[in-house]
């Protein structure tokens, strides 16, 4: 009883961090997108804790960046950070489903 | 937010197992006994990685299973001191705002650490940031089942092993302790193991819809 108890809980738990790992940037990468983005992070100096938070996050915007990047307005420009930002869009996936949303909808054309 | 932790245990494989192929009779030993479970300091174990030793089998004297040390790294639950993290609000209470990453519920972020000024809503139990522009005060409430991103600014660890009749705590110094997380052993036991403070006072943080332009 206990047990079949037991292994229940056991995996549900664990698809329930798959789960929530699904919904995160990190469903859409791979080793070498880790190893891609790294390289391409080494002339910001940031430190392993920034580079791993920007890999989990895929922030979009300054403020995202601020947060997980220290002292960002003393380390970073303003133009810096516009640069991280399209780096980490560009280097990192996102999700294909938004991104496939977001630019249909300019050529989206009425049934007629 | 996951870490590998090294571990070191003596597996207790009993002999209607022993036609299967050791390591994976191992696997399923260590994952039984330690995912969901919280170990004292460490985190929140959520499942085998990888063995790393396997050193040699015994049979003891009036017990037929084999006991095999293992060394093995573990998938651990664990989040850095200021990491951001992003999850769910579970519900709100005079305490503060509740929230669950699905996998891990005990997250609770303080009043004090909420985007001020905070007012709880007494008849809604609910908590909100009273926002303020030139147009006037907006409320901002925070409700069950919105995204929300947090740092982590503390985490608490309990023991929660059972005391014995002397009250003498016999907690154990390197085994994992057996409560899974979040679970009710007895009436008096409903401590979480492991507690996460967080906290939302920064821009950016709170809930993904106050951000997202």
């Amino acid at each position: 009883f206990c047990r079949r108890e037991a292994n229940a809980a056991m995996l549900s738990n664990y698809e329930y961090t798959l789960k929530y790992l699904s919904k995160t940037p990190c469903a859409h990468q791979n080793p070498d997108t880790v190893k891609e983005f790294l390289t391409a992070m080494l002339p910001h100096k940031l430190t392993k804790a920034e580079k791993l938070q920007l890999l989990n996050h895929r922030p979009q915007t300054a403020v995202e960046i601020q947060l997980m990047v220290e002292e960002s307005e003393e380390r970073l420009t303003e133009e810096q950070i516009d640069k991280l930002i399209q780096k980490v869009k560009d280097v990192l996936p996102g999700d294909p489903q938004k991104e496939a949303n977001a630019s249909a909808d300019p050529e989206m054309e009425t049934d007629q | 937010m996951f870490v590998l932790v090294e571990m070191v245990d003596t597996v207790r494989i009993p002999p209607w197992s022993f036609h299967r192929q050791l390591n994976d009779a191992i696997a399923e030993e260590l994952n039984k006994k330690l995912a969901n479970k919280v170990v004292y300091n460490v985190g929140l174990c959520v499942c085998l990685y990888d063995v790393t030793k396997l050193e040699d089998s015994y049979i003891f004297p009036g017990d037929g299973a084999s006991h095999t040390k293992v060394h093995s790294s573990y998938v651990v639950f664990h989040p850095f001191l200021d990491e951001i993290l992003v999850g769910k609000i579970k519900g709100c209470s005079a305490e503060g705002v509740h929230v669950s990453l699905g996998f891990f519920d005990d997250i609770i972020i303080p009043p004090e650490s909420l985007q001020q000024p905070a007012k709880f809503d007494e008849a809604e139990q609910v908590w909100m940031w009273e926002y303020e522009t030139d147009e006037g005060a907006h409320d901002l409430y925070m409700d069950q089942g919105e995204e929300i991103r947090f740092r982590v600014v503390d985490e608490v660890f309990i023991d929660t092993s059972p005391t014995g009749p002397s009250a003498e705590k016999e907690g154990p110094s390197t085994a994992p302790t057996a409560p899974p997380a979040g679970a009710e052993d007895s009436a008096q036991q409903k401590e979480a193991p492991y507690t996460l403070i967080g906290s939302v006072s920064e821009p950016g943080l709170g809930l993904l819809s106050w951000w997202n332009s």
